[in-house]
Formats: C-alpha cells, structure tokens, sequence
C-alpha cells in the first residue's frame, strides 16, 4: 500500500533536525535560561506531532505551536529556535491551505506569523527604532496618542476624503449621464478623460493649497479632480454595456429615453460605476494624504507621517500609517459588501456567490 | 471607414473639447489674476484700460494662475536657455523623474511577474498571499514613502534606489494581478491537451501559459508605469530631493513661484503621455511579432 506523503514533509524534517540542535546546543552552554531549554523540548514534541495528520495530531500540534510561539516572545532570543518556530509555522500554514478553509483564515494565519516574527527578530537584533520599531511598540505609540491620531483621522478621512470622494464621483457620474444624448461631446471627452489616467494628477495640490488655503478644502479639491475623471470615464463605458436584446425589448415597449435610462442601461452600468467608486476610493485616501505634505494645518494623516518621520518618532509614524490603512480597508470593504448588494445579478459576483 | 470620416468622428469632437479647455483656461486665468494684477500692477501706474487689464492679468509674473502661453515660453526657455546639464534646466529634472519610475517599473514588472508565477503554481501561496496582496492596494501606499526613504538611507541607500523602490511597491499590484489572472486564462481544452502530451510544468508554461497572458499584460504595465510616476514624484517630496519633478513641485510650492509649479506639472503630463505611448508602442510590436510567427 502507498500511503500518501504528508505535505511539507521538507519542512518538518529540518525543523526537526534544527529543534534537536537547538536542544543540543542549549544543554551544552553553561548559563543557558532553562526556560529556553523547556521550549525547544517543546518544539521537538510539536515537530513529532507535525508527521501525522490525523486530527487529534493536529489539533495538538496547532495548540503546541501556539504555546511555544506565545512562550517564545517572552523568553531572550534564540536563533535555533527562532529558526524551527518559522518551519513549523510555514508547515502550519500549508496545512491549512489544503484543508478547506476559506482563504481569508490561510492569509490571517500569515499575517499573524509575520507579526509575531517581526516582533521576535526586531526585539533580538535590537534593531534601531528608527529603521524598524518593533509591532508592540507601534501598538502602544496608537494607544498614547489615540486623541491625537483621532483628530487627524477627522482632519483627513472624514472632511478631506469624504467630501471630495462624494463630489468627485458625482460630477464625473453627473456629467457622464449629462452628456449622454450628446454623442459629440462624449467622443471630445472620452480620450480627453482616458489620458488623464497617465497624468501624474497629485501634482495640483501645491497649486490647490494656493488657491483654497492650508485646510481641507484644498485637500477636497485635489481629491474631486483625481476622482472625477474614473468616475466619468467608467460610467461613459457602463452606459454602453447594456445588452442588444434588452435594448431592443424596450424599443418594443416604446420606452422612452428617459424610461431607457432609468430602467435598464442606468442599472446595467452599476458594476462599472462601483468598480470606479472602489478604485477611487483608495486614489482618494492617498491623494488626501500626499496633498498634506505640501502644507496643512497641525492635524492630518499626511502632516503627522510627515512631520513625525522628520522628527524621527517612528513608532507614531507606524501607527498613523496603520490607522490609515484601517481606514482604507473599511472603506474599501464597506464599497465591496454595497457592491454585492446592489450588483448582485452581475456574472462576476454570481459565480463568486456560487463558490461559496 | 475613410480618413474624412474618422476625421468627422475623432478629431473633431476631441479638437473642440480641447479648444474649449483652452478658452476656458484663459478666461479662468483673466479672472484669478485680475484682482491682484490691478492692486500690484495697474493702480500704483495711474489710470488704466480694460486692455491694460487683460493684457496684464495675462501676462503677470506671479499668476495665481499662468496662462497658456506664459507655460509654453516658460518651458522653452528652461529647455533651450540653459545646458543639459544645469539644475535649472526642466529636461535634467525629468530625466531624474524618469530614470527612477522606469528603473522602479523594471523591478516591480520582474517582481510582480515572479509572484504570480508562485501564485498560480503553489495553492498555498495562492491562499496565503492573495488576499494580502489585494489589501495593500486599499492602504495609502505613498504613506509610507518617508519610511522606505529613512530605512534605505539609514543603510546608506540614497539617490536613485529609494525612489525606485517606491515606484516599484505601486507598480508590482496591477502587474501581480494582471499576470495571475492571465496565466490562469488559458482554456481547460489547452491544458488538457498539453497534459496530455506529457508536458512539464515549464514547458506549459513556456507555451501555453506565458503567451495566453500577454493580452493582459500590456493593459497592466500601462497602468503600472502611470502610477510608478507619481510614486516617484512623491518620493521626491519628503527627501528635500536636489533634483526631480517632484523636488520641483515642492520649491516651487515653498517660494511661491507658481510657473514653476505648473511648468514642472506640464512636463510630469507630458512623461507620463510618453511613458505609457512607450508601453502601448512595445505592445504593438511584440503583438505583431507574434501574429506574423
């Protein structure tokens, strides 16, 4: 009988080799801290448990990992075991992407395996803070100065990005559905608008902060002028995408434009319409906090990158960035569970539904 | 369709929406300069025309807003006035600005291009690096633009490198995408068939997967070199960079010198018209080249 290899049987072996060498090593040197002793034994048991996959062994060998890995933060650093902990949690990670879980939990896993070595490392080369602080110190550098980043979040998201996003995507959809009877005006623009896409468009801030001033409404500005454009071009496209046939049964209604519009192409050119508003939103979000390097008021995502980076506070640095990113992604998630809502009908999501 | 006709259909309409933009522009100009043009120029000189006026607000030397022409002189003179060489001339600065977003493009092509070859042939990095890829997109990437710049420089990487380095972390996500999505278009049909030949895993690559992702490709390094450009002029702000489009921008921006600002800002326009014809022109061959193979 030919039993099956288990995965990442690569990975095991020289974790265990490493592990009985860590062990080796530890019980040679005079002070070693016994505690490390303890969990490099540890390590071996949870290499052992790792050459099966049934699911009590596996079970196991997820709770011993995490125990070692949790106990390993706290003890002083030790390359060897450092070393197996990162086998062992590579071959955790493959294990679960062949089991069938979602992919979410696989990238999580990642994500957390690369937080906690990045702690491990940073805290055991003792690098310097301004290259890399370590992700605790991040962390407490978010909880001292939450007010603080709680303003430029404000400062920022709420009245910079908000703002302009709406006013942006509205005009381009405004306009694309202003100059849809007019077939000349929509070829004059469409190139017009397309180029713009290589045009390095950022660039206007320092102009808008001459023009609007330090606070946001210059901010605003840039992002409605970075926004307009995909909103226009993707709406001009979406107005086009409506079937032949269905164009057809409403010439058979005598359906009038307007009906035409509201009933049939205005829907089937959502998708479009959503996946500009999701690119925009991102475009916003950086345009927002590039603007801010050319001059804003003491409060602002971008003013406090730039001015804490030049200060060289990097863990508050860190923090706003990941403040940023949190902001990011929640926009950007909220914009793709609307998406699902509305274009539910649409292939793409459809097949996504199916798969699920 | 004969020339006239598409003359009819694009030129014309394009032409007129341009002309308009132009006029526009003017008249927008003639209203912000106005003001200020008369409290500084006009009314310290006694009684004026309202030829004077326009004439002036057209031709002021610290517009809120230049107009078109005054760009254009402004731009000659920079580009013929000086040597290649000197600081001041626009060609040295956009040279820096484009050998950095093209060396960064270059690196995020071989690194997107590599990451999704690992991504379409390991389920596990499939699974695992996906997601994470699609959500660096939605965080302000540029944020960290200071942070790449200290960590390089504190290694004793500066100059060209850095920039680059930015320009590479926004130009790798739509190569990534692009190619994953592409190796993975060929039919099932196709695959069964080189299956069936016993192909290796590389040769499949080489012969079915490779050129059934080209057609996705192109569209992405467009896309890709638009927004290496801007990752390298804002790469040029927070370092006080002594040259670029970007270092322009910002002295422009600190001295109150408006044409500059807009002068660097037609010539960031003008690359980044260059660099994407650049990328369509080697789609347009390496297409041909393969339609006549």
């Amino acid at each position: 009988m030919k039993t099956k290899a288990i995965p990442g049987t690569f990975f095991v072996v020289s974790a265990f080799v490493l592990a009985v060498l860590a062990l080796i090593q530890l019980s040679l040197m005079p002070h070693a801290v016994p505690a490390l002793s303890a969990n490099a034994l540890l390590l071996v048991v949870t290499t052992l448990l790792a050459c099966s996959t049934r699911r009590l062994c596996s079970t196991l060998f997820a709770v011993s990992l995490a125990v070692s890995a949790a106990w390993l933060i706290s003890l002083p650093y030790h390359a060897l075991s450092t070393a197996v902990l990162a086998l062992l949690a590579m071959v955790s990670v493959q294990r679960l992407a062949q089991a069938s879980t979602p992919a979410g939990a696989v990238a999580a896993l990642l994500g957390l395996w690369f937080i906690l070595f990045w702690q491990i490392l940073v805290t055991g080369y003792a690098v310097p803070q301004v290259i890399l602080p370590a992700p605790i110190d991040i962390l407490a550098a978010l909880v001292d100065s939450m007010s603080l980043l709680a303003g430029d979040l404000v400062q920022t998201v709420v009245k910079s990005v908000l703002i302009g996003y709406l006013l942006g995507c509205g005009l381009g959809i405004g306009v694309a559905l202003l100059i849809d009877r007019v077939p000349f005006l929509q070829r004059g623009l469409l190139p017009v608008a397309s180029l713009t896409s290589t045009i390095p468009l950022v660039g206007v801030a320092p102009i808008a902060v001459m023009w609007f001033g330090f606070d946001w409404p210059s901010k605003a500005a840039v992002v409605i002028l970075v926004t307009f454009f995909p909103a226009l071009v993707s709406t001009l496209a979406g107005l086009k995408a409506s079937g032949k046939l269905e164009q057809e049964l409403m010439y058979c209604y005598a359906a009038t434009p307007r009906q035409r519009l509201l009933m049939l192409r205005l829907p089937a050119a959502l998708p479009f319409i959503f996946s500009a508003l999701k690119v925009n939103a991102t475009l916003a979000l950086i345009t927002a906090i590039v603007a801010e390097y050319f001059g804003s008021p003491t409060a602002g995502l971008g003013f406090r990158i730039s001015t804490e980076s030049a200060r060289m506070h990097m863990p508050v640095v860190w923090s706003a960035i990941l403040v940023s990113s949190l902001a990011g992604s929640l926009i950007y998630a909220l914009l793709v569970r609307l998406d699902r809502r509305v274009n539910f009908w649409h292939p793409s999501l459809r097949g996504d539904a199916a798969a699920k | 369709m004969t020339i006239n006709r598409r003359l009819q259909l694009h030129a014309l309409p394009v032409g007129t929406v341009l002309l308009a933009a132009f006029i526009l522009w003017y008249l927008l100009a003639f209203a912000l300069n106005a003001s200020g043009v008369i409290d500084r120029v006009l009314a310290p000189r006694g009684p004026w025309t309202s030829g004077d006026l326009i004439y002036a607000s057209l031709n002021a030397s610290r517009p809120l807003l230049p107009a078109p022409h005054q760009l254009m002189v402004d731009i000659w003179n920079s580009i013929t006035g000086w040597p290649v060489t000197s600081p001041r001339t626009l060609l040295l600065h956009t040279w820096v600005t484009a050998s950095a977003a093209l060396t960064g493009f270059a690196m995020g092509v071989v690194l997107g291009v590599l990451l999704a070859i690992c991504i379409v042939h390991s389920r596990t990095l499939d699974k695992a690096l996906m997601p994470w890829i699609v959500a660096s997109q939605t965080i302000p990437v540029l944020a960290i633009a200071p942070i790449v710049l200290i960590i390089l420089g504190s290694v004793g990487i500066t100059g060209l490198l850095p920039k680059a380095t930015i320009a590479m972390y926004l130009c790798f996500f739509p190569v990534t995408i692009a190619t994953v999505q592409g190796l993975r278009s060929p039919q099932k049909m196709e695959m069964e068939l080189v299956y069936t030949y016993a192909a290796r895993r590389l040769d499949t690559f080489w012969m079915v997967r490779l050129p059934s992702s080209l057609p996705y490709l192109f569209p992405a390094f467009r896309v890709a070199i638009a927004s290496g450009l801007v990752g390298t002029m804002v790469a040029e702000l927070p370092t006080g960079a002594q040259a670029g489009l970007g270092a322009r921008l910002l002295t422009g921006s600190y001295y109150g010198n408006t044409l500059q600002i807009w002068s660097a800002l037609v010539m960031a326009s003008l690359l980044g018209l260059f660099l994407t014809g650049l990328v369509t022109l080697t789609e347009r061959l390496v297409i041909r080249q393969r339609k006549g193979a």
